[in-house]
């Protein structure tokens, strides 16, 4: 374990100091990557432009949501972004290479990038949470300043399980690069909102079979001490690091399950 | 004329050839569809009307913007851009065709594939499931035209800033300048009467509401006589002005263009 993350950090190392090189083309594509975000986050204020809440929901509180999505999201994003190229590496046959080496593949494609430019989305995600917090009266106790610490890194965790298993579909398709945007672009899009403005049908469909409820809306319920709209039990709130634990056992099942599969195309 | 409609029949052939990847990108429509269809009449909740639009207005707004996603393109085009940084622009300007009208005829023929593939489904889904309005037979028409348009001044704003690359070597930031800056001024996020009046006067200026909030507008039934005519005017007017950019674009980029080796 100790070994693995000492290979990662020397083949990120890498890929961070080729980055580096180019200091000022680096610098604006990061300062792009926060401008752009951050129209992202005037769609939100527009809408509050014309309402006063949102559902039962107030402009800070859902900053509060869209804030804690975009920062999962965009550390999940930096580290796994780059699994969006994954099925060209089935369909010419380059999967093959890392079949031969000795590290887990998995491993292997997610240690081959780490585009820094996608701080750019993490920083808008930060000026946001300091916008929702002030405006936001929370009493903070230990609880909810754990629950704030965990709830992060448990949304990446969902969010990356959800790539890897999106990934997994192109060992038998050879595409479906677009098929898992629904999934992952989109989950970052529905989790920055109330889970409780969807039907009953579309929550069902969230909460239980793609966990994007566990990545925001439950803990964020707990942070802001509010009562859940849809009057699901409190232990809920609670639940995100279990389930992304969970979801990331199922994603690292899947991808098992799909490397047996793999046929390699000769490349 | 014979050869821009043989073109146009290639560029729909092209993306005819990945039936996989449209159902892909159509299922994904879907689920943006449902997602902004749900947030928008969560607004209306408190509201019964936003500058002029009822809930079904902006419902069958949110489908009909995931159909014109794709039909006019607006998350963004690189071909241009791509063919002037590995040299094969040289080809493409030694033809007996220049690459506006090239890529013009390519992308009309390319529209109505996106438009039947990868607009309407999404949209029979989203009938399916919410109270949708639908256009007269004279608005329907009107919207025929209009998305033609739309595709016209989507297709010259594309090839503006795709040029970007006969200066910048690296020019994905343009290019994702570009996307953003349209997509949020064209309607595509949100429609563009939710917005507070200092932004709507900025959407007003520039040319990308005739990409995605005219053709809905249309759709609608929100224009008629004058209004209708005048809109239409405004979009081509916009057609006009971005080829006629991209066209001078194009020909100062040919002048400072050096292609290394063959």
């Amino acid at each position: 374990m100790v070994d693995t993350l000492v290979v990662y950090r020397r083949l990120i190392g890498a890929q961070v100091r080729s980055q580096l090189q180019y200091r000022a083309s680096f610098a604006l594509d990061l300062f792009g990557a926060f401008l752009i975000s951050f129209l992202d986050f005037l769609a939100v204020l527009v809408i509050f432009h014309n309402v006063p809440r949102l559902a039962e929901w107030s402009v800070h509180e859902v900053a509060f949501l869209y804030a804690a999505s975009s920062i999962s999201f965009a550390l999940c994003d930096l580290a796994m972004g780059h699994l969006d190229d994954f099925p060209k590496k089935i369909r010419d046959g380059n999967f093959d290479l890392l079949l031969v080496r000795p590290r887990g593949t998995l491993f292997q494609v997610i240690a081959a990038d780490l585009a820094l430019r996608r701080l750019g989305k993490f920083a808008q995600g930060v000026v946001v949470l300091g916008y929702a917090l002030s405006g936001l009266h929370i009493h903070w106790d230990l609880g909810r300043v754990a629950m704030l610490v965990v709830m992060v890194p448990a949304g990446s965790v969902v969010f990356g399980s959800v790539w890897v298993t999106g990934a997994c579909l192109a060992f038998w398709t050879t595409e479906g690069g677009e098929f898992t945007n629904a999934f992952t672009y989109g989950g970052n899009f529905l989790t920055q909102y109330p889970i409780d403005i969807y039907s009953t049908w579309a929550r069902r469909f969230l909460a239980y079979l793609v966990p994007m409820a566990f990545v925001c809306y439950f803990p964020a319920l707990y942070v802001l001490d509010k009562p859940d709209p849809l009057g699901l039990p409190s232990f809920l709130r609670f639940s995100s690091p279990l389930v992304a634990a969970l979801a990331a056992l199922v994603a690292g099942s899947v991808w098992r399950l799909a490397v047996r599969h793999y046929r390699s195309a000769g490349g | 004329m014979r050869l821009d409609w043989e073109l146009a029949r290639r560029g729909y052939r092209r993306y005819a050839a990945y039936p996989a990847a449209t159902a892909a990108g159509a299922f994904t429509n879907t689920i943006f569809g449902f997602v902004q269809a749900y947030i928008l009449l969560a607004v209306y909740r408190h509201r019964v009307d936003i500058g002029g639009y009822s809930a079904a207005d902006v419902v069958t707004y949110v489908w009909l913007a995931q159909a014109l996603i794709m039909t006019v393109h607006v998350f963004g085009w690189q071909e241009l851009a791509l063919r002037i940084r590995d040299g094969s622009i040289a080809t493409d300007l030694a033809r007996p065709i220049d690459p506006l009208r090239y890529w013009l005829a390519f992308d009309l023929g390319r529209a109505p594939y996106h438009f039947l593939f990868r607009g309407v489904p999404p949209f029979v889904i989203g009938a399916l499931v919410f109270d949708l309005r639908y256009p007269s037979p004279g608005d329907a028409v009107a919207f025929a035209v209009s998305v033609t348009l739309a595709v016209v001044v989507s297709l010259a704003f594309r090839f503006l800033y795709n040029s970007a690359a006969f200066w910048l070597l690296d020019y994905r930031g343009v290019v994702t300048f570009s996307i953003t800056v349209s997509l949020f001024f064209s309607g595509m996020i949100l429609p563009l009467a939710f917005f507070p009046v200092w932004l709507r006067a900025i959407a007003h200026v520039l040319p990308f509401q005739s990409i995605i909030q005219v053709p809905i507008d249309v759709y609608l039934g929100k224009h008629a006589g004058a209004s209708l005519a005048g809109v239409l005017v405004l979009q081509a007017f916009w057609a006009l002005a971005l080829l006629a950019l991209g066209r001078a674009a194009l020909a100062a980029g040919t002048r400072k263009l050096v292609i290394q080796g063959g």
